[in-house]
């Protein structure tokens, strides 16, 4: 199955110092590693913050667009991956390594088919 | 759902206790053929209506193994539906049907399958209650109205978080199998609370009568399932103790016109011998693993109450000391506050209750009623017997606190 592990950050609490973000990069870049190494990895990567979003709108034939997120709310998508696993329990084990490396909560949810 | 108390049935209760013993392990060995749980109770359901004409018209009745007669049948009609549907689904799941040969006395695999469908039920990626609601409709073959009924919420709660909870083990794809020695301390222990839970609210029913036999039934029968098929866990082993040793004492806890009675005042010739001496050789077993927790601590606690004639109340303050360090919650401390009470007297006990604060718990006004009353403060504690009436929700309770607050009152 594909599971999506959506790595919830805090923008509010962004940016990082250098020291941070090399330690952040060295531990999540292992387990990325790890994930390789296992066969697991699909996809993964980390997003821009949130206010360099656009949302793309088409109703009735017409097009608009807006700056920024669909909610302004604290927690925002700051990355995700995609990885094919058996089941919930080796997403969940997947998971936790990620939330740890990361230090912030990941969402994990599967995939309903993928094209 | 099948309406299993027909009228046009001569033996109703029969079939009903069948479906009891019976439907959570037809499911579970359902669940395995087909991988799926839905499809697993319409097949086992579906099943048990066809044994209710069957075995009314048959001359001989029930079959001698009316579980494996289920399974069987319940196979045959899945097989049936899904031969009706084309979709690439259902012919997989009918290719893995036919494949599996006719089980009648397998009992290894069935209990397996048993423990796998509890784990999945108590998965921590499913909320409490549904843990718990889905645990007694899929293993204890409990109807939603009852479910509701024992947790007093309403039915619509209760079938939406059942169904929920099915869809997202099917959706999220929560594996059907007992997790590795690795996971498994954190998976146990929601397995652990469930059971517990079950017990506990058939033990002291939240309204209505005191006591649900049923749910504490299902719960021992579940425990009792784990322990055999765990019996390297001592506290799957502590558990099951706990369970026994309390349900054994459950006859005299009730008086004839259905008052309670404390445990000081039990009449122990009802307690039940076989079940206290089944609990007894438990504890004894995880004190030789030396690996106390919670529940084994409880179960010592247990085992010293139904020991000799009366109470070792300094031991069970040992146990309790242990437990505090173990499990430090409010309650833990106002069980210990009561062996206190009969180490060192009610006025110590009095001090440890006071600090405690637990809102809405009817047991701790009620504890502190007692000991006033002990200690001759006959306004306070009637006071404290008026706030403990006031939460305690079920019957039996409320007319064990009137009638003691009654006798302080001439």
């Amino acid at each position: 199955m594909h599971y999506l592990m959506g790595v919830r950050i805090d923008e509010s609490e962004l940016p990082y110092s250098d020291e941070e973000m090399e330690a952040s990069f060295a531990r999540v870049g292992a387990v990325n590693d790890e994930m390789k190494a296992a066969g697991v990895w699909v996809f993964g990567g980390g997003l821009r913050p949130s206010d360099s979003a656009t949302v793309v709108r088409v109703e009735n034939g017409r097009t608009a667009m807006t700056d920024g997120p669909f909610a302004e709310t604290k927690e925002q998508l700051g990355g995700f991956y995609v990885i094919e696993v058996d089941d919930l329990d080796a997403a969940l084990a997947w998971s936790e390594k990620v939330a740890e490396a990361c230090r912030v909560p990941i969402e994990v949810r599967p995939f309903d088919g993928i094209a | 759902m099948v309406e299993l108390r027909s009228a046009a049935s001569p033996d109703p209760m029969d079939l009903t206790e069948v479906y009891r013993a019976e439907y959570g392990r037809c499911v579970a060995t359902l669940t395995r053929l087909l991988g799926d749980i839905g499809l697993a109770e319409e097949a086992v359901q579906d099943a048990f209506a066809v044994a209710m004409e069957k075995w009314d018209s048959s001359a001989d009745g029930p079959p001698r193994n009316p579980g494996a007669w289920i399974v069987t049948t319940a196979r045959h009609r899945a097989l049936d539906r899904l031969r009706r549907e084309s979709t690439r689904e259902a012919r997989h799941t009918q290719a893995l049907l036919l494949q599996t040969p006719d089980e009648t006395e397998e009992v290894g695999p069935v209990r397996d399958d048993q423990l796998r469908l509890i784990f999945t039920c108590c998965h921590p990626a499913l909320s409490p209650l549904a843990q718990t609601a889905l645990t007694l409709r899929l293993l204890g073959g409990l109807e939603v109205p009852e479910i509701a009924r024992a947790y007093v919420v309403p039915e619509a709660t209760i079938s939406q978080r059942i169904v929920r909870a099915k869809k997202k083990i099917r959706d999220a794809g929560i594996p059907y199998r007992v997790p590795g020695a690795a996971e498994l301390p954190d998976r146990l222990a929601p397995v652990l609370t469930v059971l517990y839970l079950v017990f506990n609210e058939g033990y002291t029913a939240t309204s209505g009568e005191l006591v649900r036999t049923d749910l504490c039934r299902e719960a021992v029968r579940l425990a009792r399932a784990l322990a055999e098929l765990m019996p390297d866990e001592p506290e799957v082993l502590g558990l099951l103790a706990l369970l026994l040793l309390t349900e054994a004492r459950r006859p005299a806890r009730v008086g004839p016109s259905g008052e309670l009675v404390v445990l000081a005042e039990q009449d122990r010739t009802l307690w039940d011998r076989d079940l206290i001496a089944e609990g007894h050789a438990l504890v004894r077993r995880c004190l030789r693993r030396g690996q106390p927790g919670p529940y084994q601590l409880q179960a010592a606690v247990n085992a010293v109450h139904t020991d000799g004639p009366a109470t070792d109340w300094t031991q069970v303050l040992a146990l309790y000391d242990q437990l505090l360090a173990h499990t430090p919650t409010p309650i833990v401390a106002l069980n210990r506050a009561v062996a206190v009470a009969e180490v060192h007297g009610p006025e110590a006990a009095l001090a440890a209750v006071e600090a405690l604060d637990i809102p809405g718990y009817h047991l701790l006004p009620a504890t502190r009623a007692d000991l006033l009353a002990r200690l001759g403060r006959t306004a306070d504690a009637v006071a404290a017997y008026d706030e403990a009436i006031a939460l305690a929700t079920n019957d039996t309770e409320r007319g064990f606190l009137t009638t003691r607050r009654a006798a302080l009152v001439p």
